[in-house]
């Protein structure tokens, strides 16, 4: 016992010798974490892992002007001609009988024909449609060389120099929301305009949206105006049974909406 | 100490086997992308190279740096939360370049109607005009601020909203009547139209006091026996008071 006690330290010796290690890693370490936090306000750099994007819609509120798609195109240098979408409208009509009718003449830009006057027409109205930035992605998951990623911010983006072209995250996207570019012959999506947000700004659809139908925020944080979306509203996610996990809430959405 | 021998055919499969190794690391070092699995399986530098791309839309508070005096305006009307880029369009450029590139605003009767154009899918209660029929030919601006869209002025006249009533009974026999001869129109139809309604005749009598042969009126207007003519019908339920065919 006696030898045992003169080679280890007893427990006391020992927790006062680990009192004293503490506030020594303490100023090894604060300096840095508090430099970096310093910095990183100071620089204004943008911080992605703080941030957990998402969208929300009111299907009340969208007159279907199309502007949102209209803007998008501008933004993001969308091929103008139709079928080149990144986010698009959409026309329901549910007649008495039968299965809901959805048109969207070039993405609502140009504003919607007259409707069919031989159907009985019980409802009608608009969807906003755009990438869904799911959490779990099936795009990411099926690509093959990583070309398809969600950032550390949660959006799903698309590295264009890594991108065969082979279409099959296209094919694995359940909400159409990807198309192939003609000139650049990679898939193409919504980006939530991840060029504006690192700007500390609104994505194009959501800052000309005229009836605010649109709202942008964080997913996580109380103070965002998402989530004050999230709290005052009924929302649903497109697509729930296929567990895709999507970002962007409709609310006031009628159960033929798909 | 002799080094141990190795049977020829074992030291060539060697050789090749470093070489392939060796050719696999160094194409994973040349042609995998520094920042590639950074963050996950993906090039972490593309997220920054979609980032550095160039914004067309200013946002409307870089509009309001300038314009403040048109946001004070609007901001009290009910085009406030409309962003100044819908109408007037991407207007990043301007702000790099003032004099150079001057956003432009749509003045004809295209633009509004995509709003404001009647569309049954469109919510209700949203002010809604049936292009064809509002004023046809007019750029929306002759009547509406677009910074502060109120409706322009109480109709004065009644063709203002009953157009097509209006151009029948011009070339009817009652041309010459006013609207008020037969309709009282309460002066909350003007500015609230749907909450107060204007009265129609709901008589025989009425029309008897001109079309009635003992009527103390013109004599060109045509008459009628009352008592006798149309047995129990109602005078408009033959004949159309704004263009009646009768001589």
């Amino acid at each position: 016992m006696k030898e045992n006690k003169s080679e280890k330290p007893n427990r006391r010796e020992f927790l006062l010798s680990c009192s004293k290690a503490i506030p020594l890693t303490g100023a090894l370490f604060f300096p840095l974490s508090a430099a970096r936090l310093l910095l990183a306000q100071e620089s204004g750099d943008y911080d992605p892992t703080v941030h957990n994007y998402g969208m929300g819609i009111d299907i009340h509120k969208c007159i279907g002007c199309g502007r949102c798609a209209a803007a998008c195109k501008t933004e993001n240098n969308v091929p103008l001609e139709p079928h080149y979408f990144r986010t698009w409208v959409e026309r329901y009509v549910l007649p008495s009988e039968g299965e809901a009718l959805v048109d969207s003449p070039n993405g609502g830009i140009d504003g919607f024909p007259e409707m069919n006057e031989d159907i009985d027409t019980l409802r009608s109205f608009f969807v906003p449609k755009l990438c869904n930035h799911c959490t779990n992605a099936p795009c990411v998951q099926v690509c093959p060389v990583g070309a398809t990623f969600i950032t550390r911010d949660g959006v799903v983006l698309v590295d264009e120099k890594y991108c065969v072209g082979c279409r099959y995250c296209i094919q694995a996207c359940p909400y159409g929301a990807r198309f192939l570019h003609p000139e650049k012959k990679v898939a193409d999506k919504c980006t939530f305009c991840y060029h504006r947000l690192a700007k500390g700004l609104l994505p194009a659809c959501v800052e000309v949206c005229p009836t605010q139908a649109r709202v942008f925020g964080e997913v996580g944080q109380q103070s965002s105006p998402l989530r004050r979306f999230l709290r005052f509203n009924d929302v649903i996610v497109l697509k729930s049974s296929l567990n895709t996990l999507p970002k962007v809430y409709y609310a006031g959405a009628d159960g033929e909406v798909r | 100490m002799k080094a141990p021998k190795f049977p020829q055919q074992v030291i060539s499969l060697a050789i090749i086997f470093a070489i392939l190794l060796g050719g696999l690391i160094a194409a994973r070092i040349l042609l995998v992308p520094k920042s590639f699995g950074k963050y996950g399986h993906y090039r972490a530098d593309a997220a920054d190279e979609v980032a550095s791309l160039d914004i067309k839309y200013a946002g409307y508070k870089a509009c309001l740096e300038c314009h403040d005096d048109i946001y004070v305006i609007k901001e009290k009307s009910n085009h406030r939360g409309l962003s100044c880029e819908v109408c007037h369009g991407a207007a990043a450029k301007h702000i790099e370049a003032p004099d150079e590139f001057v956003p432009d605003a749509p003045r004809g009767r295209g633009y509004c109607p995509l709003c404001h154009g009647y569309n049954p899918s469109r919510p209700t209660g949203f002010p809604q005009i049936i292009t064809l029929q509002h004023n046809p030919g007019k750029p929306c601006m002759t009547c509406h601020n677009p910074h502060n869209p109120l409706l322009p002025h109480s109709p004065e006249e009644c063709s203002a909203c009953h157009r097509e009533i209006a151009s029948q009974k011009r070339v009817s026999h009652h041309s010459s009547l006013p609207c008020e001869k037969c309709h009282t129109v309460p002066a909350r139809h003007t500015t609230d139209p749907r909450s107060a309604l204007p009265k129609k005749p709901t008589t025989r009598e009425f029309c008897g006091g001109c079309h009635d042969k003992n009527a103390a009126s013109p004599k060109e207007i045509p008459r009628i026996e009352l008592a006798s003519h149309g047995g129990r019908y109602l005078c408009w339920e033959c004949h159309y008071p704004h263009h009646p065919e009768a001589k």
